[in-house]
Formats: structure tokens, sequence, C-alpha cells
């Protein structure tokens, strides 16, 4: 069985003046412990799609289903969802922001408090969890906030464009901790990016979104040489720069 | 020249700099009170009409002596603080009410600008006659004056937190009320308090107009009083009561603040 099924989705915006169709038709299947990419220009519904999955608002039409249940009917916390940005809440400490989504789902202070500190130190922070978020880098912020998303144990991680906030070093280093992080936790995840580079270092398959209404216009296997690779290994492998030039062309094609 | 004698420059100037602006802050009280004094005694402002410090100063003493100040103090006091901290805690649950149902505070939204717009103190005729001529009607005043401007400027606050702090909360699973806890509050603390010190001076404007209108006792009432049989130094020193007592309410919230928002320094 499939882990995440998502099945016929039709998503539709509406305004007062207009309806927008976001989504047309998207049909994939992803299983258990892959990496998968979305990728697109902006606009192609990438994001609606992800919080789609995640369960934020229901689709017009179509199913999601996780471990095949419907994700929306689903009580228990599946999801770790990461932003472009850290979203660390200012007025909160790195340890108390980490341990957020515990205290929310009412678990023992203390052993939250233990899971965080693992986390952190698993993330390369240790001795920050006294430290407000400000004190922090952009980089150590956004590791922060990745210990937070994996402290409840999600089945699934979506990952929102979280490096386009970085500078590009930043990005590459964090590229490298995010995919050992989620091998060493045996995590399924899905990200969206726009950028083709980091689709390629990173996930097993790609999925091009076309814009407009968005939808799925082809799917990229990336291979094997380079998925056993780290994200930033892979970016100096030859085969790297091959799938990169192939995906370039069809994203230049979408544009005409 | 080293970065540390650099340092030590560096920190003398600001001591100094910090010295001046409280040596002018002093100039400025005395130059006022000395001039008030002078043009007193020479009798170039008229004497009955803006007294002068040195008689408010003999008056304050023997009111003190003989116990009448610190009863009116302690009454306008009390009412003063109790309507401050009822009107500012109903505005914020007002604020909440509406953040909680976005329907209710679309209903509501024309009436909330009837009433903000509205004079309350006009109100105080109909209150002292519905609560009677007692301290309840005049801690009324004091809280109704700032609860509506209260709501709005804080229910605007809640609306205006990063929805992106909300989505992280929901991704989390959190209910409305733990978003509420975790994010929207705190987030609004900084506009909570710039709320509180409008309000210090709101408080006082309610009670000492309430005062006014029951008339029997409390720093307003003692300013009536004064006023009615001609004694200013009574009004001035019941004035100058006033201006030192909201300074300190002020400081307090300034206090308030700092120990609320720690994650700012």
């Amino acid at each position: 069985m499939d882990f995440l099924t998502i099945n016929r989705v039709d998503h539709t915006y509406f305004s007062k003046q207009t309806a927008t169709q976001a989504l047309q038709n998207i049909h994939l299947s992803i299983e258990k412990g892959e990496f998968i990419s979305f990728l697109g220009p902006s606009g192609c519904g990438k994001t609606t799609l992800l919080s789609i999955i995640a369960g934020l608002f229901p689709p017009t039409a179509g199913t999601v289903l996780l471990e095949g249940q419907p994700v929306l009917s689903r009580d228990e916390l599946q999801i770790g969802y990461m932003l472009q940005q850290d979203y660390l809440f200012p007025w909160k400490t790195i340890g108390q922001n980490v341990t957020l989504g515990l205290k929310l789902l009412k678990h023992d202070k203390e052993t939250s408090l233990s899971t965080a500190m693992k986390l952190l130190q698993d993330v390369g922070l240790p001795n920050v969890e006294h430290q407000y978020p400000r004190e922090l880098s952009g980089g150590m912020r956004q590791r922060a906030a990745l210990a937070r998303t994996l402290a409840v144990d999600p089945k699934i991680l979506l990952l929102d464009e979280p490096f386009s906030a970085l500078d590009y070093q930043t990005k590459l280093k964090l590229e490298d901790l995010v995919s050992e992080t989620l091998k060493a936790y045996g995590k399924t995840a899905v990200l969206v990016t726009h950028d083709i580079g980091e689709s390629i270092a990173m996930s097993d398959r790609i999925y091009l979104f076309a814009a407009r209404p968005g939808r799925i216009h082809k799917v990229f296997e990336v291979p094997n040489e380079l998925r056993s690779l780290t994200p930033f290994q892979a970016r100096n492998h030859p085969s790297y720069s091959s799938l990169f030039q192939t995906i370039w062309k069809e994203l230049e094609s979408l544009e005409h | 020249m080293n970065i540390n004698a650099l340092h030590t420059q560096y920190k003398a100037a600001l001591v100094k700099e910090r010295r001046w602006v409280r040596f002018y802050q002093l100039l400025i009280f005395l130059a006022f009170f000395s001039g008030w004094e002078i043009a007193s005694r020479f009798k170039w402002i008229d004497q009955l009409i803006f007294s002068s410090p040195s008689k408010i100063w003999s008056l304050f003493l023997t009111k003190i002596s003989d116990g009448t100040l610190f009863n009116h103090l302690s009454i306008t006091l009390f009412e003063t603080v109790l309507g401050f901290i009822i009107g500012t805690l109903l505005g914020t649950l007002l604020a909440a009410i509406l953040w909680w149902s976005p329907f209710l505070s679309r209903v509501l939204d024309p009436y909330l600008v009837i009433l903000n717009a509205m004079p309350k103190v006009a109100l105080g005729p109909i209150l002292i006659v519905a609560l009677g001529p007692g301290f309840t009607s005049i801690i009324t005043m004091g809280a109704i004056i700032s609860v509506i401007i209260t709501t709005i400027v804080v229910y605007t606050a809640f609306k205006g937190v990063d929805p992106n702090y909300l989505l992280v909360l929901q991704t989390f699973g959190a209910n409305r009320f733990q978003t509420f806890k975790e994010a929207v509050l705190p987030a609004s603390f900084p506009t909570i308090i710039s709320t509180l010190k409008v309000n210090v001076g709101l408080s006082w404007v309610g009670v000492i107009v309430g005062e006014f209108l029951v008339s029997s006792k409390g720093l307003g009432y003692l300013i009536i009083y004064g006023f009615q049989v001609f004694n200013f130094n009574l009004v001035l020193l019941s004035l100058m009561i006033i201006a030192v007592c909201a300074t300190v309410m002020y400081q307090l919230v300034e206090l308030l603040e700092k120990s609320l928002i720690k994650h700012d320094r």
C-alpha cells in the first residue's frame, strides 16, 4: 500500500471577482521514506498542494490519503511543516519553541525538554535552549525550526521552500543537514522549491509543475548514483548537470 | 589607544550626556516653579487665580497634618486604578471575543464605531442615577471611558498577527484557544502595553469627571469644591497631586512592559 496517495485532487480559489483554478487533476503517490520535490514556477499551486496534504483545508475535489486514511479526519498529528522562514516565536526561548508542538499535544514537560535537547544536539545547536531566536543567525534559526518540526515525530515532513531565505553557503550546509537528519530519522518528505539544483540534490523524484492551472507536467526520477550522495556531493556529480539541463529545457518549454 | 580605552571613553560620553539631560530637566522644573513663585509675589499674575507654589505647599502641609488629603487621595487612587484595570481587562476580553468570532466582529463593527465616537463622560448623569452617587458609578466612568478604544486597538492588533505564526500552530493541530494563548496574545503584548499607557490618562479623566458630578469625596471633589468657594490653592494642589500619581502609574506600566516583553532587550 502507498504511504501517501493524492487522488485526483482539484482545487479552486474563490473571490468576489474570480474563481481561480489552482490545481487540476493532481494524482500521485509516495512510498515511505521517499524524498519528493515539487518543482515549478511561482503560481503553479505547489504551496496549495502542500497545504492540502497538510490538511490545512480540504481540496475542492479529490482525496489525500495517508496510510490509507484521509488526512483531514485523522486526529493524531501526522504532518510536520516547515516554512520559507523559521517563524520561531520571538517571545519564546529556543527550548520553548522546540517543545511547542509537544506542549500543544499535552506531553510531559520533562520528556519534552529532553527530546528537544537531543534534537537541538542533532541539528548542531547545543546549549542554545535558553536563548531567544533573535540571538541566533538565520541558519541557526532554520535549524531550530527543523528541530521544532521533528519534535512531534511527524510521519511526513512538508518543506515549503525552507532554504529560500538563506544565503547560499548556509543553504548548502542546511540542505546536507536536513537530508542527513531526515535519512537518520527515516522520514518521508515533500519539498516545494523553484530551485532546480536543490530539487535534484535533495530528492529521489521530481514532479515538475506547470502553472495556470497548476498541474503535473512531467516526472523525473533522480538517478541512483545521485540519491546515495549528500546534496553537496550530488551537486558535483556529472549526472547532476545532465539532469539539470533536461529539467531546464522542460521549464523553458513551459514558458512558451 | 586600545579598544578598552576607547570603550571606557564611549561609556563616559554616554554618562555625561545623561547627566546633561537630567540637568536640563531639573533646570526646567526649577525655572517653572521659581518663575511662578516670583510672578505671584510681584503680582505679575493674579494671586487669587494662579496661587503660588509656596501657598500650595503650605496648604499641602495643613491638609496632610489634618489627614483629609490622604483620605481624598486614597479614594481617587482606588477608583482610578480599579477603573483602569477593569477598562483594560474588559476591553482586551471584548477584543478576544471579537477575534474568536469574525462573524460577530463584522456584526458589531458599526456599533463599536458609534460607541467610540460618543463622548463617554456624557453618560455620567445616567450612570449616577442608575448606580447611585457612590464609587461604583465613578469606577464605571473610569472604565467606560477606555473600554471601547481598548477593544478597537487591541482587536486590530490581534488581527494583525503574522498569519504564518498561526499556520505553525495549525500544523501542530492547535485549537483556537491554544492559538490565542501561544501566538495571538503574546504577539499583541506591545500594543496592549501602549493601550495601557493611553488608558492611564483616560481613567484619570473618567474618575475626575465622575467625582465632579458626584461631588462628595476625592480629588475631583476637591477641585470642584475649591472652584465653588474660589479657593484656587486647593484646585492647583489637587492638580499637582493628580500629575504626580498619573506619572507614577505610567512608570508602573513601563515596569510591567519590561517584565512582559523580555525577548526584545
